[in-house]
């Protein structure tokens, strides 16, 4: 007789249970919905959903529902149309440091979400979106710190009255010039005393004396990855501006950062928001020295030639009142008296008191805002192609300061208003510690995402169509069997994808595919063996056991030897491979289950209790 | 419906030779096509741009290359993805330009040239370095599955029947490449990623039958090595058939409704299939014998069962 005990046949049904709630959620669709979230100086809170409802209503725009949810508020709406219109009307009516942001909210009913049942995630390759990959520029990275150091290092000798020649920083090292080997000691007694982030070291065959520094081992990581880390944040404050929900930005291996924006559909502005590397400086002009001689080559020492977008040049104080970074706020404007784009600039204390310092002093002397932008480009040299980034430097403005000037001014004499608009945008979200590059771009547009779900959703149903009917016909009531385990497998998979809160992708539905496929495997063995016990003359229910027993080493061996292929592809997979070698892995062990568990179980059920059934098989 | 009713009797070992000699055609054939010409690497690989335009109006194609070649990418080529209205141009690493903005500026530049308004249905842009990086790590990541494979391999039966699934494996992607390298279909990640399901597969195969071969070994008391190789495959036959069958049905499905993005993947599959499931019988089997397995190899590892007593306890 073949009967189970209660419990592996409870087992299987809690197991079947509990994975169809699981999977549920995956059955309700979304809602387009439009996402509001604070930035830094903002609340959400129910008031602001009140704002949210009048505006709305005012528009005539048809919604759902409006929720607070953790600090986010979500507004569902009927469609696509309308969510693009409600996104508009939020933008212009909550005025504040709010980021408005498109969204899918899933529309899991109360009693499914409180179980904590949720669907999952789709993919960037399914709902739409882009993803990028970016390097972070190390060798600038290590410059800039160096470049650091060689400025205070400047100071230490100037105080120490060491006399040097030049400070350069070249081939990641940073280079001393001396006039003689005296001074030369001194500096070089003096770093290995103030400065034990640099390893130093006395220049052979060199003209002058000299000292060449490198950072050491330990400072020379830190560096690396404090640059990766600004820049990770960076990026984060970025996104937000550009309002997107539930972007990742991701550190990947030492140098790389991952970006992924589901829904963005304007990826030129992205590409241009997230990689600007431009930055401001405010400078004093050097109105004293004569600019036509600086043209002609003879720059002062203290100054420096820059041009102005219209082509004249200046010279400007090589000291930097001012950069970006002590900027807080920045929001753009048209200028009043003008009516020309601007950008309103607010400072933080360090900042301000620097600059009221400097405007208090120099109060009727010009300053000038210079816009920095890093380009990078390739060249051909001697042979061989080499990056070259250029930083381009551009006065944007020369105004005379009037006024002792503090925590708020205007920055004028901007092209345009998008200009104006993408210049506070990138002065709030911060400058990049380093320069970055796209080194890789997955875009994917909502048609595409869309037809990418009918499609894989098709080719699963019809391919686990195929397979059902195949296994009626061969196996009979068996077959009814294998189908119920399969059905039963599609479940579990589908509940283990939601509750790992995993990505599907495309070649993660590829994989379920594959996995309907080969899930029957185990049965088909199973079943063979059994037709061929009772082809040698065993009874139906020692054929059943036998055929069960005898299959499971083989069963055992085929699934893991596969599952070893699966662990490699997801160790090696970037993104959407990955995907596919999860729900590869998952259907293998779940298929283990259903094939071997369960339809054991519902074949005992069927023949168990009977004397000298008949096998439908 | 059985349509093996009755026990076979096919006497695959006797057609060895010749499905060695058809096996060995086929890898020179394929080795010397990758040595000559290699894979039509796509631009997960090699780098470069790809565009996916979906157009209301059919494409000319010809006029959209001479935009294309107008507008500064004379090395642009241009193809039709799925269906008349949608077009695949693809860009190769331009060193001179920087390339994450590229794909933005060819797309504003035919939209200018366009009344209608194109649907950007995709961008994937792979810089250089990553490329380089991809394809090594996808060479490691086969040669990390087969080692993984034959330790599991060696563990479980012996180290005969370890080579002669490496060997089959082997046999599979090597053909399964040649057919990509032949066919100049392009070779891109999701190919790869198939490859990977092939070794899984083609190997989920061999174990089956390699499992029969060594319980019939233990069971049969006289017969030589032939002999019992053949009544092995002849009791997995229909398991073999049956599951290739079944695997093939939705890959089948996959191929014809899983759209274009995926085609690739498919073939690669379909084709892995077939020669995964020859593999097993002919190759994998054909190997163990070459190296002379014999009985007395296998039987410390393994208990012998008492193959005709029921779980009742009584003998049949």
């Amino acid at each position: 007789m073949n009967r189970y005990p209660m419990w592996k046949n409870l087992l299987v049904l809690v197991v079947l249970i509990v994975a169809t709630i699981f999977a549920m959620p995956n059955l309700f669709g979304d809602d387009p919905a439009v996402q509001i979230s604070a930035g830094r100086s903002a609340t959400v809170d129910l008031d602001l959903a009140d704002k949210a409802e009048t505006a709305l209503k005012q528009a005539g725009i048809d919604y759902k529902g409006i929720e607070l949810e953790d600090d986010k508020l979500l507004v569902r709406l009927t469609s696509a149309d309308s969510q693009l219109q409600a996104k508009e009307v939020l933008n212009q009516t909550l005025t504040g440091d709010y980021i408005i942001a498109l969204n899918l909210a899933p529309t899991t009913p109360d009693w499914l979400a409180a179980l904590g049942a949720e669907p999952m995630n789709l993919g960037l390759d399914l709902r739409g979106g882009v993803h990028f990959l970016m390097e972070v520029d190390m060798v600038a990275a290590v410059k800039q710190a160096l470049d650091g150091y060689g400025s205070d290092l400047r100071l230490s000798l100037r105080d120490e009255k060491i006399r040097y020649k030049q400070i350069k920083v070249e081939d990641q090292q940073l280079i001393v010039v001396f006039r003689n080997a005296e001074d030369r000691d001194a500096a070089e007694s003096l770093i290995s005393r103030e400065m034990d982030a640099l390893l130093v070291n006395v220049a052979e065959d060199t003209t002058d004396p000299a000292l060449v520094m490198q950072l050491n081992e330990v400072n020379l990581r830190e560096t690396k990855r404090l640059a990766l880390q600004q820049n990770i944040t960076t990026l984060r404050n970025r996104i937000n501006e550009l309002g997107v929900a539930e972007p990742t930005v991701q550190q990947q291996g030492d140098s790389r950062i991952v970006v992924q924006l589901p829904g963005v559909q304007d990826t030129a502005q992205a590409k241009k928001i997230l990689g600007a590397t431009a930055t401001l400086e405010f400078r004093l002009v050097d109105f004293e020295s004569d600019v036509q001689d600086a043209v002609n080559g003879r720059v002062p020492p203290n100054s420096e030639l820059y041009y102005h977008r219209d082509g004249r040049p200046y010279l400007l104080n090589k000291r930097v009142m001012l950069t970006g970074e002590h900027v807080i706020n920045a929001q753009s404007t048209l200028d009043p008296q003008s009516g020309s784009p601007a950008v309103s600039v607010t400072l933080d204390g360090k900042g301000a008191r620097i600059f009221s310092n400097i405007t208090r002093d120099n109060i009727g002397n010009p300053m000038a805002v210079v816009f920095i932008e890093s380009k990078t480009e390739t060249k051909e040299i001697d042979g061989e192609l080499v990056k070259v980034r250029r930083q381009v430097p551009e006065i944007i403005n020369v105004a005379t300061i009037r006024d002792q000037l503090s925590k708020k001014f205007q920055i004028t004499g901007l092209d345009s208003t998008t200009e104006a608009r993408d210049l506070a945008l990138l002065l709030r979200a911060g400058a990049l510690a380093a320069p970055i590059e796209i080194v890789e771009e997955r875009t994917v547009g909502p048609s595409l995402g869309q037809d990418n779900i009918d499609q894989g959703f098709a080719s699963v149903m019809i391919g686990f169509a195929f397979v059902l009917v195949f296994m009626l016909l061969w196996y009979k009531v068996f077959g009814f069997v294998a189908n119920l385990a399969l059905a039963a497998n599609l479940i579990f998979i589908v509940a283990l994808l939601s509750m790992l809160q995993a990505t599907l992708t495309l070649p993660g539905i590829a994989g379920i595919v594959l996995t309907v496929g080969m899930a029957v495997d185990a049965n088909v063995l199973i079943f063979e063996r059994i037709r061929e016990e009772l082809r040698n003359g065993n009874s139906p229910q020692s054929s059943i056991s036998a055929g069960y027993g005898k299959a499971f080493s083989t069963i055992a061996d085929a699934n893991i030897t596969t599952l070893i292929a699966a662990v490699v592809l997801f160790g090696f997979g970037t993104g959407s491979i990955k995907g596919f070698a999860v729900t590869l892995s998952l259907g293998i062990i779940t298929s283990m289950f259903t094939a071997i568990m369960g339809t054991r179980s519902v074949v005992n059920l069927i023949y168990g209790r009977q004397h000298k059934p008949k096998l439908s098989i | 419906m059985q349509f093996l009713s009755k026990e076979t009797h096919i006497n695959f070992m006797s057609k060895r030779l010749l499905a060695a000699g058809f096996s060995i055609i086929l890898l020179i054939v394929s080795v010397t096509s990758l040595v000559m010409q290699g894979l039509n690497f796509g631009i997960d690989f090699t780098g470069g741009t790809m565009i996916e335009l979906g157009y209301q109006e059919q494409v000319d194609l010809n006029q959209l290359r001479q935009d294309l070649a107008d507008g500064g990418y004379p090395e642009a080529t241009v193809q039709n993805f799925g269906s008349i209205h949608d077009v695949l141009i693809r860009l190769p690493v331009i060193e001179t330009q920087n390339m994450a903005q590229l794909s933005n500026e060819v797309v504003s530049m035919l939209q200018s040239k366009n009344e209608t308004e194109i649907d950007v249905r995709r961008v994937e842009f792979v810089g250089p370095q990553v490329g380089d990086e991809l394809t090594e790590q996808g060479g490691l990541a086969m040669l990390y599955a087969l080692i993984g494979i034959l330790i599991y391999v060696s563990l479980r039966f012996e180290y005969r029947f370890a080579i002669g699934s490496v060997v089959a494996l082997i046999h599979d992607v090597v053909i399964t490449l040649g057919f990509f390298s032949l066919t100049r279909i392009e070779f891109d990640l999701t190919v790869l990623a198939a490859i990977l399901a092939i070794i899984g597969y083609s190997l989920n195969d061999t174990i089956v039958v390699f499992d029969r071969i060594r319980e019939t070994f233990l069971r049969m008391r006289k017969g030589t090595s032939v002999e019992i190789v053949n009544t092995a495959l002849n009791d997995t036959l229909s398991r073999t058939l049956m599951t290739s069958l079944t695997t093939l049905l939705v890959v089948v499905a996959l191929f014809i409704f899983g759209g274009e993005v995926i085609h690739a993947f498919s073939i690669a599959l379909l084709l892995g299939i077939v020669v995964g499931t020859y593999s097993s019988i002919y190759i994998a089997s054909n190997t163990i014998m070459a190296m002379g397995v014999s009985k007395e190899d296998l039987l410390p590892p393994v208990k012998e069962d008492d193959e005709n007593v029921n779980p009742d306890g009584s003998q049949v």
